[in-house]
Parts: C-alpha cells; structure tokens; sequence
C-alpha cells in the first residue's frame, strides 16, 4: 500500500524480503545499510535473537532521491524465514507494494525454496494480494558455493511469472543493488497505472 | 490491492498537525504522533530530537501487528489500547478509525489518566478527518492517473534510473 502525501511531497513505499531460513535476506539488506550514503538512509532495524537469526523483522528506510517533484522513500522489510514464524510473516506482509523471493541456491535448500515460495504466495493472497499481480522480483543468492544449483535449473523450479531474475552473492554485494532497483522500478512503475 | 493506497492532501494533513499539536498541549505529552497501520509516519508533533522518528513508526505498527495477531488468536477483535510504561517515560498507542495508530510519549508531568482522556477526544477529531480524507482520495482514485498535477502518471523509465546513478 503506497502512502502518497501531497502535503510533504513524499510517495512512501513498502518492500519485503521473503525466503526460506539462512538465505540472506538479512545479508541483502546489510550490503545496501553498508553501501548507501549516510543521508539516504535510516537506521537497520534487526529484530533478531541472540544467535543472529531474525525473529520479527529487519526494517531499513531509504530514500531514493526524488521522481517528479516527490521525495521517494522505500521501507525495507525482511520477513524471519524460518518455518514456525509464519504468522509473524504475515503480519509484514501487510501493505507491501512489492516482493523479492531471496532463493537459497544449495541444493540442499532447493525445498526450502519451494516450500517458501509457496508459503508467500499462500500468506499474500489471505492478505488481499496475488503473487501473479504483485510487483515481484527474484534472487538466486549464495552462487559463489560449489554446491550451487545451475541456474537455468531454478529458473524452471522457482521462477513463477517471468519475472525479473538475478544472481547474487549477497555477502560481497553481488546483485544485490540490481534486484532492489529492479523491484522499485516495478513499484513505481505500477504508480503510473493507479 | 487488499487496501487502497493511503493519500494524503493538504487540507486534512493541516487538520491532523492542529489536533495532535492539542493533544500534546493538553496531555502534558512529550511527542504526539501518528503512524499508518503499515508503519508510515503520517505526522508528528512534539520534541523529536534525539528520537529516530521513522524507526519508532514501523516498531509501533509491528507492535500493534504482533498485539492484533494476539488479539485474534484468543478470539478478541483487537485490544485497541497498548500502553508501555518505562522509568521515565511511556508510551501510549491507540488504534483510530482501525486504520491509524496513535501514539503518545509522555513522562510523569503527565498521568496515564489524562493522556486517556485527552486521546479519547483527539481520536473522535481524527476519525472525522480520516473519514473526510478517505471520501477524498476515494473521489479521486478513479481519476488520479488523469489529473494533469498527478505526479506519477509520467514517469518514465529515465527518471527511475536516475533515482540510482549514484
């Protein structure tokens, strides 16, 4: 759900990170805390346990600069991957304008990924919301591993409508700008047709 | 969409910084502010030095999430009022309208009893003017993409890029 205030000039847009336990989600939105400009962003916000693993959500706000006169402002959210958070999961994907699927390319993982991948578009559509409309890009993150899946391999296991895919190796930054630019340009871009 | 973009005008966002600028004169309150059910900052008012405005707004609405989600599971609609109290200071957070949380940070110039009573009477103005705001944006969603003042209907591809070459 956008939040467009005329009166300070502000479009404010949600994005999620959602994936299965460990993928790097939190990785993703570390590497972009890191690499952008003090001015530009807020502060990371981990709601994590002690072992580092999140337990409700990870929050970054970051401004973008402006589009039209509008200051464009995107909230970060990752959502806990591991399975018995579920309704936690929900609960963030409340008013999001836009999704990124953060895959776990270890083989070993591949049914995490799948079973993700339907948990998202099962919580989406109790929220209102179906995965086919929604602004939504997908990551094949951990490459640089040897027991790396080939990618045409989990295009055809993951990839659910064509949409935009990318690479990455979340840790040293690896794709990870390509996939947040790819989904706000899908967000805004379904600005133009409401 | 499952809920219809929240749209903010002058008019009502004028209204919204009057009431909330009497809700914390007359609670005696440190900071007044108002967060989308999402965690978008709608506005403000009070001393916000030293205070991470945009962090309190989406850990409020993920306390109210997280609150709701309990609500539910023992069968409760919703607990409409959370109210956190610290060493110095507390916090109050009240659902207006089911769509915007209210939240008041007040230190012990003030009394939980007042604050009650204060927010009581902001949140009836506040549903007034979200109501009026929501006819609003309601009137114009059909025709938003043609106003010629809409900001979005133009966009292209150069001006998203650009939000990136640095």
């Amino acid at each position: 759900m956008t939040f467009i205030n005329y009166a300070a000039r502000e479009i404010n847009c949600k994005i999620v990170y959602y994936g299965p336990g460990l993928c790097g989600k939190t990785t993703n939105l570390q590497w972009i805390y890191d690499k952008t400009n003090p001015q530009a962003k807020g502060k990371l916000i981990s709601l994590a346990t002690e072992t580092d693993r999140t337990l409700f959500f990870d929050f970054l706000p970051l401004d973008l600069g402006q589009v039209r006169g509008f200051k464009t402002r995107f909230h970060l959210y990752t959502v806990p991957g591991q399975v018995f958070y579920d309704a936690s999961r929900k609960l963030i994907l409340k008013g999001v304008d836009g999704v990124v699927f953060v895959a776990d390319s270890q083989e070993a993982r591949m049914e995490a990924n799948v079973e993700s991948l339907q948990n998202l578009d099962k919580n989406l559509k109790e929220q209102g919301y179906e995965l086919k409309t929604i602004s939504y890009v997908l990551q094949f993150n951990k490459r640089d591993l040897p027991s790396a899946v080939s990618a045409d391999n989990m295009y055809r296991q993951l990839n659910f409508k064509g949409e935009p895919t990318f690479e990455a190796v979340a840790v040293n930054g690896t794709g990870v700008f390509d996939t947040l630019k790819a989904v706000a340009k899908l967000v805004l871009t379904e600005l133009k047709k409401k | 969409m499952a809920s219809p973009d929240l749209v903010m005008y002058e008019e009502e966002y004028q209204q919204i910084q009057d009431t909330l600028q009497r809700l914390q004169v007359d609670s005696n309150a440190k900071i007044v502010f108002l967060v989308d059910k999402n965690g978008q900052q709608i506005a403000v008012h009070g001393d916000m030095r030293g205070v991470d405005a945009t962090s309190l707004a989406s850990l409020t609405a993920g306390n109210v999430a997280a609150t709701d989600g309990l609500a539910k599971l023992i069968g409760e609609k919703e607990f409409s009022i959370l109210f956190h109290e610290g060493e110095r200071d507390n916090i109050h957070i009240s659902l207006v309208a089911q769509r915007v949380i209210l939240v008041v940070i007040f230190d012990d110039r003030s009394s939980l009893g007042l604050v009650r009573l204060r927010v009581k009477k902001a949140s009836q103005e506040l549903e007034r003017t979200f109501e009026q705001l929501m006819k609003k944006a309601e009137a114009d969603r059909g025709n938003l993409a043609n106003r010629f003042d809409s900001p979005f209907a133009e966009i292209t591809d150069e001006d998203i890029d650009s939000l990136f070459s640095e």
